[in-house]
């Protein structure tokens, strides 16, 4: 499987994501005006205390519902000075508590350990989003759980599920397998086990065209299953709803659910979820250094609505100040429990 | 008038059925909300035993609604066949076991 870039298709192009998702207006109402009928629009930040920070789309794998287009084909690698930038900002902002790293697989940027490293010395608490088949990937990743030990980092993983066939049929032939070996091994030096304080948080989301269900009677079901089948522990799940963007929604046209998914996502509409959405408190970072709301608008190429564009012209006040774009996938966030890259919002 | 008995988009009207009755209808949505929350069983299992019902009562609507249920909620496949396969079994068996009724009267009138 290769990403839509490499196939050339047209859901490649950004533009062409947010007109398909413009279509049918009397149908589906705009999120700006379901914000308005609860009084949140514009919205706008409550502080920026997470950076987000996307250090490259290149990954090990091809998920059928990869927001970030990721795969081996995907070259964009966030360089060292970037990084630097990023590093420099976040020594002039001491509010800007947390560090989540992201990708594609972050570990396969050459300058991931530099990074990490570089973070921790100014103290912040950092997250790291590893899809955990890295680690089997090749022998220079073998030692990736001691290192993020070493360095207290938290690590946040997807397992779309408990069992094979639906982690196989999101992710890939052999990543259940290779992500169980995985868990072990974060296990083993104690990541997930109590009063090790190492934070081993699962992500689930969901294998097809449907919302994710409560996130504790799931997170129950992980654990048992998990514990049962191969002595697997973890702290926490996230059960995070997919947004209908790039690959996912790629596959909602082809499989010709994004009409019925989208219908789901509007009925679902929760103001609480609103209220809470990640965008409020995150600031986004691409490969390039620009400034997004979130994630999912970084993958629209909607950069932020502040004069500061880019990680060098970074003022937080300023962009502490700003309205946060929204469209119609926001409506993936506000449903039902709400979703987050932490999990449910509401 | 529709020229057709069922129509798909009709079940994501079922809430409005309160506009004839809605006392009635508000009534049965709270009792209907309540029957499917975490209880002595959980949600998902209720999930697939309101698929396995769906079969038997063979609701067009209900099938569609527990189908994604269940699903949603975790049961694989096969599960949800074999759930399937229950309310088959208790509907086929419903039938035979009238045969024993069949029997009784047979014998009570043949020589």
């Amino acid at each position: 499987m290769k990403s839509l870039k490499a196939l050339a298709n047209k859901l490649a192009d950004t533009d062409y994501q947010l007109e398909v998702l413009q279509r049918e207006p009397e149908r589906f109402p705009s999120f700006e005006e379901q914000l308005k009928t609860i009084g949140l629009f514009p919205l706008k930040p409550t502080g920026v205390e997470v950076f987000q920070i996307n250090i490259g789309k290149m990954c090990n794998q091809v998920c059928k519902h990869c927001h970030v287009d990721a795969g081996p084909d995907r070259k964009e690698i966030m360089t060292q000075e970037t990084m630097q930038q990023c590093l420099d900002v976040l020594a002039a902002n001491p509010s800007l508590q947390t560090v989540d790293l992201t990708g594609g697989a972050p570990e396969m940027n050459p300058n991931f350990r530099w990074f990490v490293e570089g973070i921790k010395a100014l103290d912040r608490h950092v997250i790291v989003r590893c899809n955990l088949t890295i680690i089997r990937a090749n022998k220079k990743f073998y030692d990736l759980p001691e290192f993020y030990k070493k360095h207290d980092i938290e690590v946040v993983s997807s397992l779309p599920f408990y069992t094979q066939d639906r982690t196989d049929r999101q992710r890939g032939d052999g990543v259940f397998e290779d992500s169980i070996k995985a868990l072990q091994m974060l296990n083993e030096v104690g990541y997930g086990k109590e009063g090790t304080g190492l934070l081993l948080n699962l992500v689930y989301n969901p294998a097809g065209a449907f919302l994710p269900p409560p996130q504790e009677g799931l997170k129950a079901e992980y654990k048992k299953a998990l514990k049962q089948d191969f002595d697997i522990e973890f702290n926490d799940l996230f059960a995070i709803t997919n947004l209908p963007i790039s690959r996912y929604l790629d596959y909602l046209l082809v499989s010709g659910n994004y009409e019925d998914y989208m219908q789901k996502l509007i009925t679902a509409f929760n103001p609480a979820a609103a209220v809470g959405v990640m965008c409020r408190d995150t600031i986004s970072i691409d490969w390039e250094g620009y400034l997004y709301d979130c994630d999912f608008n970084q993958m629209l190429n909607l950069k932020v609505e502040s004069k500061g564009k880019h990680i060098s012209d970074f003022h937080l006040e300023e962009l502490n100040q700003r309205s946060i774009i929204v469209n119609q996938h926001c409506y993936g966030c506000t449903a039902g429990a709400g979703s987050s890259c932490g999990g449910t919002t509401a | 008038m529709a020229n057709h008995y069922y129509n798909a988009e009709d079940l994501n009207k079922f809430g409005k059925v309160g506009e004839f009755q809605k006392e009635m209808a508000d009534k049965f949505f709270d009792w209907y909300g309540e029957v499917f929350k975490d209880s002595a069983l959980s949600a998902k299992e209720k999930s697939l035993i309101a698929l396995a019902v769906a079969h038997a009562v063979q609701c067009p609507y209900c099938i569609d609604a527990y189908s994604s249920d269940a699903y949603e909620k975790g049961y694989n496949e096969a599960q949800m066949m074999e759930a399937v396969h229950v309310a088959t079994a208790i509907r086929g068996g419903a039938s035979l076991v009238h045969g024993v009724q069949m029997m009784n009267k047979v014998k009570s009138i043949a020589m």
